[in-house]
Formats: C-alpha cells, structure tokens, sequence
C-alpha cells in the first residue's frame, strides 16, 4: 500500500516497541539502533508488499529479527562486550539492589539460545500471540511454544534453582502458559 | 528435601517473577518513545524510493535494483 500519513503515524507508533524488541535481541543499545533504522528504512522501501489490514507491528518485527539474525552472524565473534551498555539505555538508573538483580536477569537472557530468547521476547514482553510469534520467526506455532517453554525453564534454572532437573519443564510451562490466553 | 515447595508454589511464583522482570525490562525502553531521529527519519522520506536508496546508501553490498 502506498505510504500515507496514517502509515507514517502508525510505523513511527511502532519504534518504542521495536527498540525494545532490538536492544532485548542484542543486549546493546547502539546497535539496536542501528538495527531499529535499517529496519525502518526497509520497511518504507518495501512498503507495497505490505498488506492494508494486517498486521503492521508484525510486519515491522518480522523485519527487524530477519536483519538482526543476518547481522549477528556477521558479527558473532564481537558479541560479547554488552557489559554495561544495556544499562546506558535507560532513563533513570534504578536502585543499587534493583539493578544488580536487573543485571543478574539480563545476564541470564544473555545466555539463552537465540531462538528460545527471541520466542520468549515476543510472548512474554511484546505481547504478541503464539500465533504472531510463530509467523515473525516462520515456524510453527508448536515450536514457538516449547521455545517459549525452554527459555523460562532455563531462566529459572539460571536466576532462582540450583537444580531445575527436579521438576520437569512440562509443569513450568504449563503454569507459565495457564496465565496467558493467548 | 524441599520437593513439596518445588512441585507447585515456588514454580509459579518464579515464573510470574521471570515474567515481571522481562516486561520490566522491555517496558523501559518502550517508555522513552520515539527518538527524534527516528521521527525525523520517517518525515523526511518521500516514499520507497528514498528509503530503498537510503538503505542502498549506508551498505554497499545490497541489491537495489530489485523490483
């Protein structure tokens, strides 16, 4: 469709959300930036292939995880200074005990799988359904639930058990999942 | 042993704090808006066109001359 100033408004409406999206998947602000215009500029470029009525922050994430999973293979080797940089993207500092437990989180999200962080970004922070999920990351639904369902049992395991093998992830999930309609 | 606080209650309650934290995170950056550049981006391009060379511009190994 042609890029009215609806569509103008309704993209720009989606760049809070996308830099979230991008600095969770990076763990560095200024490439999330980096990744959020690239992201834009593509999406203008190729905003005939988009559909009036869909989806649009759909769309836009699909983007922006596709550019970002191309990037990160070019760059894996240099992935590991996000130290410190997620915090300088924030406004307010939190408090001392606040942000070394923030610290501690991040760190955890750091260590998943890609594929289990990005599913559990998109269902549990972003609001997407499995549905959405499964069609930003182009699998099915199924495997978006148990990439969800991973992650969280592995955070768990990481952040608060020192044996998570004692309870199975099926009862994890399913009561991480009871409490999300999607 | 402490399998019976594992089985039902700490499970959940660890979910729901894994769960609060990660939308704490996310929630904010979504709360510092729409940087100017981006706004300024957006305004600025005429339409595909001026993006597709925008994007052709910053990264000289892609393909603009697709469609």
């Amino acid at each position: 469709m042609p890029l009215t100033n609806e569509l103008r408004d309704d993209i720009l409406a989606s760049v809070p959300s996308l830099r979230a999206f991008a600095i969770s998947l990076s763990g560095n602000g200024d490439r999330a930036d980096d990744l959020v215009q690239e992201t834009l500029l593509r999406a203008i470029a190729n905003i005939d292939s988009f559909q009036p009525g869909s989806n649009l922050p759909a769309w836009l994430f699909t983007i922006l995880r596709n550019l970002f999973r191309s990037d990160y293979r070019k760059r894996r080797r240099e992935v590991e200074d996000a130290e410190g940089n997620y915090a300088k993207t924030l406004k307010s500092q939190p408090s001392q005990a606040a942000h070394l437990e923030f610290e501690e989180f991040r760190t955890a999200l750091e260590k998943l799988p890609q594929d289990q962080r990005e599913a559990l970004i998109l269902v549990g922070a972003s609001g997407f359904s499995y549905e959405d999920a499964a069609a930003i990351c182009g699998c099915a639904v199924g495997t978006i639930k148990s990439r969800v369902n991973r992650a969280r049992s592995k955070l768990s395991a990481l952040l608060y058990v020192d044996s998570a093998e004692d309870f199975g992830p099926d009862n994890t999930v399913r009561a991480v999942i009871g409490g999300n309609g999607g | 042993m402490k399998e019976v606080k594992k089985q039902g209650g700490l499970n959940a309650e660890i979910q729901s704090r894994i769960g609060h934290q990660l939308r704490a995170m996310y929630d904010d950056v979504v709360r510092q808006g729409v940087p100017d550049r981006f706004a300024e981006l957006i305004r600025k391009l005429d339409g595909p066109e001026a993006a597709a060379a925008a994007v052709a511009g910053g990264d000289t190994d892609k393909n603009n001359g697709g469609d």
